[in-house]
């Protein structure tokens, strides 16, 4: 009887000890610690210590009174961002030039990787290779600095060529049309990024069973028949993940080359959520705002990703997390 | 040749040659044509018509950057950055990556939690101005390297590539009485050169290429960079149209050349360091995101 009463103070006892040898097995592995924990630590500072300044969004934030001593004023600055009819116009904007990207970034990036499969002299596929990856090492400042000076109605390049071919009498100034903002946008990128984005693509088609394009050989297939029957159909697989990943962060279009390539003429097509979060900020002085609209871009992207990490989930064995 | 050949298989080859080639041509051009303006003199630049090859040559646009107090300020403030701030990120990602492929740490799994959320997780731009300020970051030069530190992406890739190493290579050193930083320093690192260039030249080049930080906390001269030196020259040459760009070179200078040519010497000038250290890494590189993508 007393046995069984005495029961129940020795198991946690028993629970202590092990903590305890937790405790010592992890004092031994001392230097690991050392090496991980202030760097997990300034992880946590700069990616989820910024959520807390998530609260602002319902204050009344003064920059001098912090997070902690400012007003709360509820959903107000959350009204005061959907009513206003330019949050659509940039919602617009972000969700139309991520969508162009994504698309012909992911066409252009499979058709360039089945081409360049099918050159068989290496040099000349090397070469290509290293030209099409330098625009991907330059800043888009470089980057926006070539596209506007080749667009320049001043002596750009693209002017004076259409003019010395006769298209056009006086030059363009494409930077200044608005409804020209987001196909410059998606060239820039595309010519930025092709080649890059190949690299994965390139690897799954050198891992392909070179039996198959021996036996359709045998059987008297073209190369466009065995790029249409073997090449692309064993991307696919790793297409559609990699499709469906980039999904999830179409609200996050970066806004680099959007306020490098943007001018007031164009504002209304080239203003994205990040953008305009800044100019509510900084410009208006409205922080809160601002800090609205991180959140809602926040949430936003933790929905689409949990939506993606879903669908992948389903259609195969390979998800993100 | 091969007999087998047809017809539509070598139209299709020919088609695909050229068209790689034109594709080539069309990303290399416009950097050689900056390049070609840049040597050129600035008033022959104004009248057009540089296509391959300067017209005038001349080292004026060089020389005229080279003398502003300014712009050396910033190509040296990029390149203290580009040093330390690769240095120090390589470094400390490495440690914490290898702490991650350790597979009897008690605090891998956690820590691997903490990391992967982080990298679908953040406060988003203004919140993240919010924490730099109040943290008293905001108009210093460690704003530029210690936000940066961890790059999450890198740590993955790194962890990967020593997952693959094989298991007795620590076991035996631990053996022998190696200590865990023992390993790290004389078994780990010496093995992983491969990916360690590849992060090195990711890291290298994004500090090389960054000026929203420097737009964003640092707008004072005196810790400008020299992309964003670059973006004010851009945002004054457009400012016949936008009215609203600051002065970014002073008048004397614009005299004696013109923006047009100063932004394509500008251009190649923070260019130039890529092109420079591209070719030495990259053998290394698409092996380095291979490997990490596919693990993924």
């Amino acid at each position: 009887m007393q046995q069984t009463v005495q029961n129940p103070p020795h198991t946690v006892k028993k629970t202590q000890t092990q903590r305890r040898s937790w405790i010592r097995r992890l004092g031994s592995q001392y230097q690991l610690v050392f090496l991980s924990i202030p760097f997990v630590l300034l992880v946590i500072l700069f990616n989820y210590v910024p959520l807390w300044g998530w609260l602002a969004a319902f204050q009344d934030y003064k920059p001098f009174k912090g997070v902690t001593g400012s007003e709360f004023v509820g959903l107000s600055n959350f009204k005061v961002l959907f009513a206003d009819p330019h949050f659509l116009v940039v919602l617009r904007n972000t969700l139309v030039m991520s969508g162009m990207s994504l698309i012909t970034g992911f066409v252009g990036a499979i058709t360039l990787a089945l081409l360049l499969n099918e050159v068989q002299v290496r040099w000349f596929k090397r070469i290509v290779q290293t030209v099409t990856y330098i625009p991907h090492f330059v800043s888009m400042v470089v980057i926006a600095n070539i596209v506007l000076m080749f667009l320049s109605p001043d002596g750009g390049f693209i002017n004076n060529l259409l003019m010395n071919l006769g298209w056009i009498d006086k030059p363009i100034y494409f930077m200044g049309k608005g409804e020209w903002f987001w196909v410059i946008h998606t060239i820039t990128g595309l010519w930025k990024e092709l080649g890059w984005s190949t690299i994965i693509y390139l690897a799954v088609l050198a891992g392909i069973n070179s039996e198959l394009y021996e036996a359709a050989a045998v059987d008297g297939a073209s190369r466009l028949r065995k790029m249409l029957h073997i090449s692309i159909p064993g991307l696919m697989p790793t297409a559609t993940l990699l499709l469906i990943m980039s999904v999830g962060s179409l609200i996050n279009t970066g806004y680099e080359s959007q306020m490098l390539l943007g001018n007031p003429l164009v504002i209304d097509y080239s203003e994205v959520l990040d953008l305009y979060a800044l100019s509510v900020s900084f410009g208006g002085g409205d922080y809160s705002v601002g800090v609205a609209l991180s959140m809602f871009k926040g949430f936003v992207s933790i929905v689409l990703v949990v939506m993606v990490n879903f669908i992948a989930r389903k259609l195969s064995d390979t998800r993100l997390f | 040749m091969n007999p087998r050949r047809s017809v539509p298989d070598v139209t299709f080859q020919l088609l695909n040659y050229v068209l790689l080639f034109i594709l080539g041509f069309a990303t290399l051009y416009p950097f050689w044509n900056l390049l070609a303006i840049s040597f050129n003199d600035s008033l022959d630049t104004m009248r057009g018509q540089v296509y391959f090859w300067p017209n005038q040559f001349t080292l004026n646009n060089y020389a005229i950057i080279f003398q502003n107090d300014s712009l050396l300020g910033a190509a040296f403030r990029s390149i203290a950055r580009t040093v330390i701030g690769t240095a120090l990120s390589v470094g400390c990602t490495t440690m914490l990556a290898y702490t991650l492929s350790r597979r009897e740490y008690l605090l891998r799994k956690p820590i691997n939690v903490i990391l992967v959320v982080s990298m679908y997780v953040n406060g988003g731009l203004i919140p993240i101005y919010m924490l730099i300020k109040d943290l008293g970051l905001t108009n210093t030069f460690a704003v530029y390297i210690i936000p940066g530190l961890i790059g999450v992406f890198n740590v993955i890739i790194m962890r990967s590539y020593f997952d693959q190493l094989p298991e007795a290579l620590v076991e035996s050193a631990r053996i022998d009485g190696a200590s865990d930083i023992g390993v790290l320093f004389r078994i780990i690192i010496p093995c992983s050169l491969p990916v360690l260039a590849t992060v090195t030249l990711f890291v290298a080049v994004g500090h090389w290429n960054s000026w929203f930080d420097n737009y964003l906390y640092n707008s004072k001269d005196n810790l400008s960079l020299l992309q964003y030196e670059l973006m004010k020259i851009m945002t004054k040459s457009t400012s016949e149209v936008t009215s609203n760009a600051q002065a970014a070179l002073n008048h004397e200078t614009l005299r004696q050349t013109s923006p047009q040519s100063i932004r394509a010497t500008m251009t190649i000038i923070v260019t130039f360091p890529i092109l420079f250290v591209y070719p030495f890494l990259q053998k290394y590189f698409i092996q380095g995101i291979t490997v990490g993508a596919v693990k993924e």
